[in-house]
């Protein structure tokens, strides 16, 4: 218990690390979010001590394919016994135990739903070649996130992970204290089933989501799984006061994407925020600044549980947030499990199989094994009975039979529109660059294009959304676009240049959509005025030309200049003065761009 | 593992009426459920599956043929058997998993035969299997393009035609698409989405009343799954009765002039493209008018089932996709507020 009744380390890992090892299915997992390090290793390695010693600890790279993280035909097996040999996948194998998701900011969508899939069926219902049918795949998941700033792990699975931890802040030189006992979680364990919730438990954990504005009903569920995690923990058959708060701190805290204060003006871009219930508003009249340590009140009459719980709930909610919330929310932040829990990445589309074709693996190719042994089958009679040189083969694969996986790669395009918001480009004109912006967007959509939106004003550029193909996202976020201040040119080529070439690792095909008068008036470091903007301007072009990135300058000035046209030539871009949008037009050249681009 | 009991959902009216529509009449064509996540999509699908009455078919049939159907397309020989064996099976629910490989779906050359014993006989896919029943397909939004095609040719069609390493086959697949997604992660492609019959959201509840319900159930349900079950199961019995009176009923229901002239209007006032929104519609309003146990379609059943017929054949803007239940809605007041 001491080194759980002392959470100096922050976001209470050694508690929920200690608690998701009590239930790792009913809690779903835990979203870790570090940089690699000695703080990682440790709770990793705390994990690993609280489970069961038979219980499988896997790790699932990034790149995982489908035939190793589900299972499929073992090539070496298949061959040498003549007969199909399927391979059990790291989902299967991990059953019983945890899977630990390396850098999950990146993962891939299908994997993603692959993982969640198992979470919430308990098993997992296969379809491939030489595995069919239902396989149990009870797991719990540590999703290893490693991204800086808006990158995080994609809400669908954060979504089903009770726990978050944050250690992004700790110092590499900060103590982590001793491990939680591991007799303690096999005691837990044991009591966990037997352990009661009541139902007022259950109706203060909703309470307390609905008045932070966390909209999924699966929050109040893990809650609950805490709660009684905790309990189990603490040896009690029955869920109190205490466990509740608990649960409310790691759990609900964490989510929270407001405090039950009235809401300012900005929260309608909060993606249908749940019913404020009116009567809570006065129980709890001011946000907790100062994060308590969680009230170990152990009264449990139902009217005060709900404000216990929603008091301790609010203690974990994480320092930025409470920011973010008061001074009302940025542009950027979107809805809730969307948005703010980051990018909800498409695919990985670097390499999405796409059927397959007869040739020979080169390098960078991938061997097909269930269609080349499928290729060969037929010929297994005819091909033994010519015998070469009695070949000890169960079966004769020939050259002819090699079958190879086509991916479909870099045929995907991402259109990144660069919008520059400022005073002297926006405010009369940024409706209007609205409105082409949706026209192209939805001729993205009938292409599947991918979209990203860039936005530049003040002293900064914006990633506002990152490349998706959810035009629902891409709706709101245009919608919230503001105007206004001072023009960052260069900042805003920038940000694109960098976005465009991250595009292009990931194996899409950029196309750049540069909206502004060209009037910059803000440098690089952030200083106004003089020659300093311009040069940057120029520079920021330049580069970009010699990325190679294929770009749309539209002009948006009332009467086109010449150095708008000079900036457009130094980054190689097509250049269109528009003085009056034509939104089909601009779509027309887009679309033009994109041809030219394949 | 037990599926939560259908009609242990709490709240989601649309999502539950959509579902059982397309079980008294599958040729309406599909469900496709968008919404947020953790709202009982798969749960209600799953759910589903244990609902169904059972149906006949042929003994020893891979795609498990009708026996009072036409049996002339079936590629196993249905024709041939004399005497037919029947036998009573459940209607198929199959999950389409997102991993699922190509050669898994539509069938291909049997390896294991091929290999071992040196045959050639075709291994039925899913596609195979989900006929006469449902074929469901959670994250549809996140299907490889090459699927989609597939499944697209399959579904237009109502057969399945294989010709890969010399197997040349071809079976009957009509299926009951059902598909749910979250918008967030993906746009459906517009093709695919023109396939379903019928459309709907589904929402987090939002009234606390509802929400502590819906977690009160799924708690006790976890603790013990067959107990809840069990306690649910006069409900689910009357529900299966429900669905088989209003199938056996479904073509004695009448539909007047005046019931398909009103939903012409209504397409043609929303100017949805084609017939399709309008046979759909009509279906649709004739399959809840059988749930109800009513002998006529009337206005009431045109209204409840509209937005989900025609909600997703709006002539497309597609950046507008939240108003599109609006608009229905507002459509709706207009030919109907007319009359009354």
């Amino acid at each position: 218990m001491s080194a759980l009744a002392d959470p100096n380390f922050p976001g209470d890992a050694a508690l929920a690390t200690a608690l998701f090892s009590v239930d790792p299915v009913g809690l779903g997992g835990v979203v870790l979010r570090a940089g690699p390090g000695p703080h990682r290793d440790r709770l990793i390695a705390w994990l690993r001590s609280l489970l069961p010693e038979t219980a499988p600890l896997l790790r699932v790279p990034l790149h995982v394919t489908d035939d190793r993280l589900l299972g499929g035909l073992s090539l070496s097996a298949t061959l040498r016994a003549g007969r199909v040999v399927a391979e059990e996948g790291l989902l299967a194998q991990a059953s019983g135990g945890v899977v630990v998701l390396a850098m999950a900011e990146r993962i891939a969508a299908s994997v993603v739903a692959h993982v969640s899939a198992a979470i919430d069926r308990g098993e997992l219902v296969l379809e491939r070649a030489g595995l069919t049918g239902i396989v149990p795949c009870r797991i719990g998941v540590v999703a290893l996130d490693e991204g800086l700033d808006d990158e995080r792990a994609p809400a669908a699975l954060s979504d089903r992970l009770a726990f978050k931890i944050d250690l992004t802040a700790v110092s590499p030189r900060a103590d982590m204290g001793s491990p939680p006992d591991h007799v303690l979680a096999r005691q837990a364990r044991g009591l966990l089933p037997v352990v009661e919730l009541g139902d007022e438990v259950v109706e203060a954990f909703c309470q307390a989501s609905v008045a932070l504005g966390v909209p999924s009903l699966r929050v109040p569920l893990l809650a609950a799984a805490a709660a009684r995690a905790h309990a189990a923990w603490q040896g009690r058959t029955r869920v109190e006061g205490a466990d509740a708060v608990v649960a409310a701190r790691l759990v609900l805290g964490p989510r929270a994407t407001r405090l039950d204060q009235p809401a300012p003006d900005e929260e309608e871009t909060l993606a249908e925020p749940a019913d404020a219930h009116p009567d809570r508003e006065d129980h709890v009249a001011e946000p907790d600044d100062s994060p308590p340590k969680a009230a170990p009140t152990r009264s449990s009459s139902p009217s005060s549980l709900e404000e216990i719980v929603l008091k301790a709930a609010k203690s974990g909610v994480p320092a930025g947030l409470l920011d973010t919330l008061v001074l009302g929310p940025q542009p950027r932040a979107a809805a809730p499990g969307a948005g703010k829990a980051g990018l909800a990445r498409t695919s990985s589309d670097g390499g999405r199989p796409a059927g397959t074709r007869a040739a020979v693996p080169r390098s960078g190719e991938r061997l097909n094994v269930v269609e080349t042994l499928r290729a060969a089958a037929p010929w297994q009679r005819l091909r033994r009975r010519v015998g070469e040189s009695g070949s000890a083969r169960r079966v004769e694969v020939r050259k002819e039979d090699l079958r190879i996986t086509r991916f479909q790669q870099r045929t995907e395009t991402c259109v990144i529109f660069a919008v520059d918001a400022s005073g002297s480009a926006a405010l009369q004109r940024l409706a209007e660059a609205k409105g082409a912006v949706e026209q192209v967007l939805s001729d993205c959509y009938v292409r599947r294009d991918h979209v990203a939106l860039v936005a530049f004003r003040r002293d900064s550029a914006t990633l506002l959304l990152p490349p998706t193909r959810s035009l629902a996202r891409v709706r709101r976020t245009l919608a919230d676009l503001a105007g206004g201040g001072t023009t960052p040119l260069a900042a805003g080529i920038d940000a694109a240049l960098a976005l465009a070439l991250e595009e292009r690792r990931r194996g899409r095909t950029p196309l750049l959509v540069l909206m502004t008068d060209g009037r910059g008036n803000v440098a690089r470091n952030g200083s106004e005025g003089g020659t300093a903007p311009a040069a940057d301007a120029l520079a920021g072009a330049r580069a970009l030309r010699a990325a190679g990135v294929r770009a749309l300058f539209l002009d948006t000035a009332p009467r086109p200049r010449a150095h708008a046209r000079a900036l457009a030539s130094e980054m190689g871009a097509r250049y269109l003065p528009l003085p009056y949008l034509d939104p089909v037009g601009i779509s027309r050249h887009v679309q033009s761009l994109a041809v030219g681009a394949t | 593992m037990v599926p939560f009991p259908f009609t242990a959902l709490v709240a989601q009216d649309e999502l539950k009426l959509a579902l059982q529509v397309v079980v008294v009449d599958p040729s309406i064509g599909g469900v496709l459920v968008f919404g947020d996540r953790g709202t009982g999509k798969s749960t209600a699908v799953r759910g589903l599956a244990t609902l169904l009455p059972k149906m006949r078919a042929v003994a020893g049939c891979p795609y498990q043929c009708d026996p009072a159907g036409d049996v002339a397309g079936c590629g196993a020989g249905c024709t041939a058997r004399e005497g037919r064996n029947v036998v009573e099976v459940p209607v198929p629910v199959v999950d389409l998993p997102l991993g699922a490989t190509e050669d898994r779906v539509v069938g291909a050359l049997d390896l294991e035969a091929a290999l071992t014993r040196g045959e050639r006989s075709f291994a039925p896919g899913l596609l195979a299997r989900a006929h006469r029943g449902f074929l469901y397909i959670d994250e549809v939004n996140l299907l490889p393009d090459h699927l989609v095609d597939l499944l697209l040719d399959v579904a237009a069609s109502g057969e399945n035609v294989v010709e890969r390493e010399g197997v040349s086959i071809r079976h009957p697949a009509r299926f009951v698409l059902i598909g749910s997604g979250n918008p967030e992660e993906g746009e459906l492609r517009p093709q695919l989405l023109d396939r379903f019959g019928l459309s709907l959201e589904v929402k987090t509840p939002e009234d606390i009343t509802t929400r502590v319900e819906v977690v009160k159930r799924r708690v006790a349900f976890e603790r013990d799954p067959r107990a809840f079950v069990e306690s649910h199961a006069p409900h689910e019995a009357a529900l299966t009765r429900r669905l088989q009176d209003a199938r056996t009923r479904l073509h004695d229901v009448v539909v007047s002039d005046a019931v398909v002239e009103r939903a012409a209007t209504l397409c043609q006032s929303l100017g949805t493209d084609g017939l399709r929104g309008e046979l759909t519609l009509i279906r649709a309003a004739r399959a809840a008018a059988s749930l109800d146990g009513e002998t006529e379609v009337g206005d009431v059943h045109l209204k409840r089932v509209a937005p989900l017929a025609l909600r997703h054949r709006l002539r497309r803007n597609p950046l507008d996709e939240v108003g599109s239940t609006l608009r229905v809605e507002k459509a709706m007041a207009e030919v109907f507020g007319a009359r009354s």
